[in-house]
């Protein structure tokens, strides 16, 4: 007599890499924008630190823009500038996925939830730069 | 140009293997051929065992998604000629348990999609006489949503869906939405308390990667960023009328 048994299937059950986000360019483009809020937080904590350098005085100040010249600071400021633009850019053009979805019972295009960000975006751009050329 | 293209098929049998390899295959070249056609000249042709699901070669009854050079498509879909002069690699969708070859395990979509209720629900005794009458516009609100063909290519795009099994995902979420913006459903609270739940919407980070891949041009990437939006609003009503559903 053959001996029959139930058929137990053994799924494979892939697990996924650590480095998933190298696979594709897509998910290295996802991750740098998710990694961008670090940097967002590090001018946060700048941005302090130079308010509590001007609460103390010329000379911690002094110290403070000294430090902001070092050339390690440089090179961290730059790449921090190129994730913080990295972070607004992809973020104002993901607005229109949750923002604006109708207006007067038509569906809205995206440009008008994304574009009004870049503007006022710009606009602040150019009030600061007037004030650091001291030109107000 | 070369007559015949390399595709190397990810091949699993669970009886032997204990993990997946891959096996090359010689086949022929043609304008007009898709990868299924070429799976299927593997299959006739060259190593009957070959496991994969397909049906109707035209892209309405999503069985035939795989792994093509890494990216999730329907291979009834997808020309061959596109990766000459190859190789082509062939796998299973990705995040799936695999049964054999290319074939995956289906059983966790299916229990979230059911847990989202993707039918129309009623709260009331409708009793219709007649058909319910729907305005082109109110149809428009949910129609792009329900051209979803449960082809699970978006679960295999989704590095979400790879990193939480738990999460419901962004076929079964969309499907919900379509449901929720139906003028004659009213079941969108009973949805809203299984999908607006940890491993439901607020689990998605805006990969984005769902609605690329669709092939049917559905953008559950959308639905979940908007369920998103009424969640939320949902629970501004809740804590400011905590009273004002009964």
């Amino acid at each position: 007599m053959p001996q029959y048994t139930t058929y137990q299937p053994k799924p494979y059950r892939p697990r996924m890499s650590a480095y998933w986000y190298l696979d594709q360019w897509n998910y290295l483009r996802y991750a740098m924008r998710e990694s961008s809020s670090f940097f967002v937080a590090y001018f946060a904590a700048i941005t302090l630190l130079q308010i509590a350098a001007l609460d103390r005085g010329p000379t911690a100040y002094a110290h403070f823009q000294q430090l902001m010249r070092c050339p390690v600071v440089l090179v961290l400021n730059a790449l921090a500038l190129a994730f913080i633009l990295l972070h607004a850019v992809t973020w104002f053009l993901l607005v229109p996925r949750v923002a604006l979805r109708q207006m007067l019972g038509r569906p809205t295009p995206n440009v008008i939830a994304s574009v009004p960000n870049f503007m006022v975006w710009f606009g602040a751009t150019v009030i600061v730069a007037l004030f650091i050329l001291r030109v107000i | 140009m070369a007559d015949t293209i390399i595709l190397e098929v990810q091949r699993f049998h669970p009886e032997s293997d204990t993990e997946p390899s891959y096996q090359s295959f010689e086949v022929p070249l043609r304008d007009d051929w898709m990868v299924l056609d070429a799976l299927n000249h593997i299959k006739d042709q060259l190593d009957g065992s070959l496991a994969f699901r397909w049906s109707c070669r035209m892209g309405i009854c999503g069985s035939c998604g795989m792994m093509i050079n890494g990216v999730p498509k329907l291979t009834c879909e997808t020309l061959l000629m596109e990766y000459a002069p190859g190789p082509v690699r062939v796998g299973p969708l990705n995040h799936f348990p695999v049964i054999k070859d290319l074939v995956v395990e289906m059983d966790d979509f299916m229990a979230k999609l059911q847990k989202v209720r993707p039918w129309i629900v009623r709260k009331d005794d409708f009793k219709p006489e007649r058909e319910y009458i729907q305005s082109p516009a109110q149809m428009e609100t949910y129609h792009q949503f329900s051209l979803c063909i449960n082809c699970t290519l978006c679960y295999a795009a989704c590095p979400v869906s790879g990193l939480d099994s738990n999460f419901i995902g962004p076929a079964a979420i969309a499907l919900a939405h379509r449901y929720n913006l139906d003028s004659r459903d009213q079941g969108i609270e009973d949805r809203l308390d299984i999908v607006s739940q940890h491993e439901g919407i607020w689990d998605c980070t805006v990969v984005g990667e769902c609605s690329t891949v669709c092939p049917k041009g559905v953008d559950p990437s959308l639905a979940i960023q908007q369920y998103k939006l009424t969640a939320t609003k949902e629970w501004f009503k809740s804590f400011l009328l905590p009273r004002g559903k009964n």
